[in-house]
């Protein structure tokens, strides 16, 4: 194991996960993710599958980077992703169907995704198959981090379940739990992003971004005109 | 006519894409610093709206829907597993083509969008608006109608964020929380103001 998985590859691998976490670092990837979060189960689908995809569309670039002319490099990484998430959405109509009614659109945005393009981009045109491979799956991995500790906080609070089991009985079935119907809209993917971002950057400093403008204090001799 | 109305109100702001199906956030939140770009950006997104959901619209139905090809003779043959490949290349081309329109018939209007179009080929909100209209079935004056709506209601999220934004930079946030931590949280707040459009029956 050791052999195939030198320094490097583990460095890629692991890297994305906390350190250099595609979503809360590089900003990437938001867009499609966040409405699939209401339950744990559509999420472990949706991670699943980006993460098939960043890691294959990594590699099937990286081995044909040396034969694809820059100025059509875009729509060619496009073709590759594109195929590839229709694989993917079949699979999924194939054999979980149900989930992938209430996926709808956002597994085709898997091919807007932005990790996706941004790995392509950034890594597998310039290294080769396998260590593109691994950092497809890094990045992918680290997508799905975030997204299963969003989709965990928002159904836990939100229906008092976990992956559709009862951890939290509700009042309404003569338990103790009045549901916080906030979790199960919208904004409260915003909320919980936010306030991963901060516990991130808190536990690692060097993440923080440096501020554009400073607030300081006013010196006695010019702000007299209170 | 009212049913378009409605349709146009409901895809503004009770399905605002940005903000309650978080499409198009990359850019949403990269390119909401200051309230002229943001502003660049949402119309060049209302208008490349306008044309792609119209032209996926008949692309899907002449070529791609179950039986569509019956007009050539062939029936039994459904391609719609295809739309995802057909929209993002079409969105893809379009976007090309009206880069070169714009600069050869309206340079003023290419200098102040051109930055922004090729960022828009990858835009989720763009496809996210044409796949949306694939899964509702709408008809060609449905789609313009949600195109238009779904557009201007990104146009609109977008550009009250940067107004947001501008006005944040004087605000003493806590450690760790600068930047894009803030940004979330206020873009939920938004999130939440427009949730409460949600319970208009038009």
């Amino acid at each position: 194991m050791s052999a195939i998985l030198n320094s490097e590859t583990k460095k890629v691998l692991t890297d994305p996960l906390v350190n250099d976490n595609p979503i809360t670092l590089q900003v990437l990837g938001i867009c499609s993710a966040l409405a699939v979060t209401s339950q744990v189960s559509t999420s472990l689908i949706m991670a699943l599958a980006l993460t098939s995809v960043t890691a294959c569309s990594s590699a099937a670039i990286s081995s044909i980077r040396n034969h694809i002319p820059g100025s059509i490099r875009i729509i060619v990484q496009m073709t590759i992703i594109a195929s590839l998430v229709i694989v993917v959405d079949q699979v999924l109509k194939a054999f979980v169907y149900d989930i992938s009614k209430q996926l709808s659109v956002f597994v085709g945005l898997i091919i807007t995704n932005c990790i996706v393009m941004g790995r392509a981009e950034a890594y597998a045109m310039k290294n080769p198959p396998f260590e593109s491979f691994m950092d497809g799956m890094g990045n992918g991995l680290g997508y799905s981090l975030i997204l299963i500790i969003v989709a965990f906080f928002r159904e836990l609070f939100g229906s008092g379940k976990l992956l559709g089991i009862e951890i939290f009985p509700l009042i309404k079935d003569g338990g103790w739990y009045d549901p916080n119907g906030l979790m199960l809209l919208p904004p409260s993917a915003f909320f919980i992003i936010g306030i991963i971002i901060w516990s991130f950057r808190r536990w690692k400093p060097e993440q923080n971004e440096t501020a554009d403008f400073k607030i300081m204090a006013i010196s006695h001799g010019e702000g007299g005109h209170h | 006519m009212e049913a378009y109305v409605s349709l146009f109100i409901k895809a503004v702001f009770v399905e605002n894409l940005a903000l309650a199906f978080f499409l198009g956030m990359c850019t949403f939140l990269a390119v909401s610093k200051k309230i002229s770009t943001a502003m660049g950006l949402g119309v060049a997104v209302m208008v490349v709206q306008v044309i792609t959901v119209p032209a996926n619209n008949i692309i899907y139905h002449v070529l791609l829907k179950e039986d569509a090809l019956a007009w050539m003779g062939i029936t039994g043959v459904d391609l719609s597993f295809l739309a995802l490949l057909s929209c993002i290349g079409m969105i893809a081309a379009l976007v090309q083509i009206l880069e070169m329109v714009l600069d050869k018939f309206f340079p003023a209007l290419y200098h102040a969008l051109g930055v922004f179009l090729p960022l828009i080929t990858v835009n989720c909100a763009i496809l996210g608006g044409s796949l949306f209209m694939i899964e509702r079935d709408y008809d060609l004056i449905e789609s313009v109608v949600y195109g238009a709506g779904s557009g201007f209601g990104w146009a609109l999220a977008i550009t009250v964020m940067a107004g947001v934004r501008e006005k944040l930079k004087y605000s003493d946030i806590p450690a760790g929380l600068e930047g894009l931590g803030i940004t979330f949280i206020s873009a939920g707040l938004m999130s939440l103001g427009f949730m409460a459009f949600s319970g208009i029956q038009l």
